[in-house]
């Protein structure tokens, strides 16, 4: 059975996640990937503070729809690729106490350190479910840096519900990432005849 | 029909439903994997997804990708009748959400809002004598098109020397180098020859071809066969959580190529392989994968 978790998350909870852990997230969540990345670590900037303390990190490049009363809604919301974030990752969330990233394809031993350092996890979402996965957006609450960035790269703040995501990277140091890479290393060797 | 409605419906029905071929592919794939694995969950979350984005016409990925577009056209057309049917059908497009803006300004950074730039959406031209138009559409998301890797053979890390033995090593290697980057279960498109541009081009046009479609080429054919099975023996699976699907399809071609160079281009198609064409005969418009 999946476990519920819904923001804010404390420390002591995300601790208690280990890899292959199938989680269902609630609650509100920020989005954020390359722009959004840089401009946190090189200028910390103060406005979104209060929405990532013990939050969750998307990093997803929404299509979103304007309403005619104003508001926003998500059309389509699958993970980008994580590993472009490694190098900001772990100051982000020790920075922003941030307990949680969703994105796919997992991310590299600076994040994983952080992760452990900070109290955190990663979480992997299906790449390209982007259909389905906006249908558990029940909210855009808020948007930052929509005109500077553009659509995909601003920090869109949204409220989720029972979000399906499984832990491949925990704060003791595993991940299921480096376990497979491990193995179809191995296994290519033995295709292409190198071992 | 007129043009740009004709192109705007190929958008809408590329980046919302998926050719039935592939569809096919998931729905096998799925059963194949085990009860209670990650993988098996990924296959029915890929599949429900599939499914929701054709009932409600959204976009199957939020990376509805680069438009890259292939036009055939008859002798005495104008390629700028066809641009400009493309860049309206573009920005509407996006206006409707069936696409997110894609086009970012690489020196300001700005993303143009509409799809629309320099270059974009790609336009591959081609005139021939036939009496109809061929407009073809793929949509190529960037975390698949980043995988993309282009080999000089040989290759002394991998002792892939100039043949095709050569040739499949090096697939492997850029199979295994794309787990965690392209959304796996992929497609492998591979151009053997040409010089640097040809080659990359080559293997990317690969992705027209139906999956079970072989190349005429027997020695090129079976080499299609023995990478499909071989690759899905790596045990990376859907999304790299480990499983039995790690590619749905290899497509490989070859061209001549210069005495002194031997390149190897292989493009990556993630599971969400969108792609369709439409033909304009007599006014008459038809769809089809």
């Amino acid at each position: 059975m999946p476990i519920k978790l819904t923001t804010p998350i404390s420390e002591e909870e995300i601790r208690k996640l280990k890899v292959g852990d199938e989680v269902l997230l609630s609650g509100t969540i920020v989005t954020a990937r390359d722009q959004a990345h840089k401009l946190m670590v090189e200028e910390k900037p103060d406005f979104i503070r209060e929405y990532l303390k013990d939050s969750v990190i998307y990093h997803c490049g929404p299509v979103v729809k304007k309403n005619d009363d104003g508001s926003w809604e998500f059309v389509a919301a699958g993970p980008t690729t994580s590993s472009r974030e490694e190098p900001y990752q772990a100051d982000v969330i020790c920075e922003y106490q941030v307990r949680g990233v969703i994105g796919k394809g997992g991310m590299g031993p600076r994040t994983a350190e952080g992760l452990k350092k900070c109290g955190a996890v990663y979480f992997h979402a299906v790449g390209g479910a982007g259909s389905l996965i906006a249908k558990k957006v029940i909210k855009v609450k808020e948007v930052f840096k929509l005109e500077e960035f553009g659509t995909p790269e601003a920090f869109w703040v949204i409220e989720v519900e029972d979000f399906p995501v499984v832990v491949t990277m925990d704060s003791h140091g595993n991940s299921l990432h480096k376990q497979i890479l491990e193995k179809s290393e191995e296994k290519a060797k033995e295709l292409m005849g190198l071992k | 029909m007129e043009l740009k409605e004709a192109v705007l419906e190929l958008i809408r029905r590329v980046a919302t439903d998926l050719p039935p071929d592939i569809e096919e592919a998931l729905k096998k794939a799925y059963e194949r994997e085990d009860e209670g694995t990650p993988a098996k969950s990924v296959f029915k979350t890929i599949l429900e997804n599939v499914e929701l984005a054709r009932k409600n016409s959204t976009p199957i990925c939020q990376d509805t990708g680069s438009l890259i577009f292939y036009i055939d056209f008859p002798v005495g057309h104008a390629e700028k009748t066809y641009r400009e049917a493309i860049e309206w059908a573009a920005a509407e497009a996006t206006k409707r959400q069936y696409l997110r803006p894609n086009a970012v300004d690489p020196i300001t950074g700005k993303n143009s809002g509409n799809n629309i730039g320099k270059n974009a959406p790609y336009i591959h031209f081609h005139q021939w004598d036939k009496d109809e138009v061929r407009i073809r559409l793929m949509l190529k998301g960037g975390g698949s098109e980043n995988v993309g890797i282009q080999y000089k053979l040989p290759d002394s890390n991998l002792k892939a020397g100039r043949d095709l033995q050569g040739v499949k090593k090096v697939i492997i290697d850029a199979a295994v180098k794309a787990q965690g980057f392209g959304c796996a279960p992929g497609t492998l498109g591979v151009g053997i020859g040409g010089d640097r541009v040809t080659s990359y081009a080559l293997s990317k046009e690969q992705f027209f071809r139906k999956l079970n479609e072989r190349n005429p080429n027997p020695e090129i054919a079976k080499l299609e066969e023995e990478l499909y099975q071989e690759l899905n023996e790596l045990g990376i699976g859907p999304m790299g959580f480990g499983g039995k699907t790690t590619v749905l399809g290899v497509h490989i071609d070859a061209q001549h190529r210069h005495p002194a160079t031997y390149y190897v281009s292989i493009s990556y198609m993630c599971w969400a392989y969108r792609r369709k064409f439409l033909t304009i005969k007599d006014g008459e418009v038809t769809y089809a994968d």
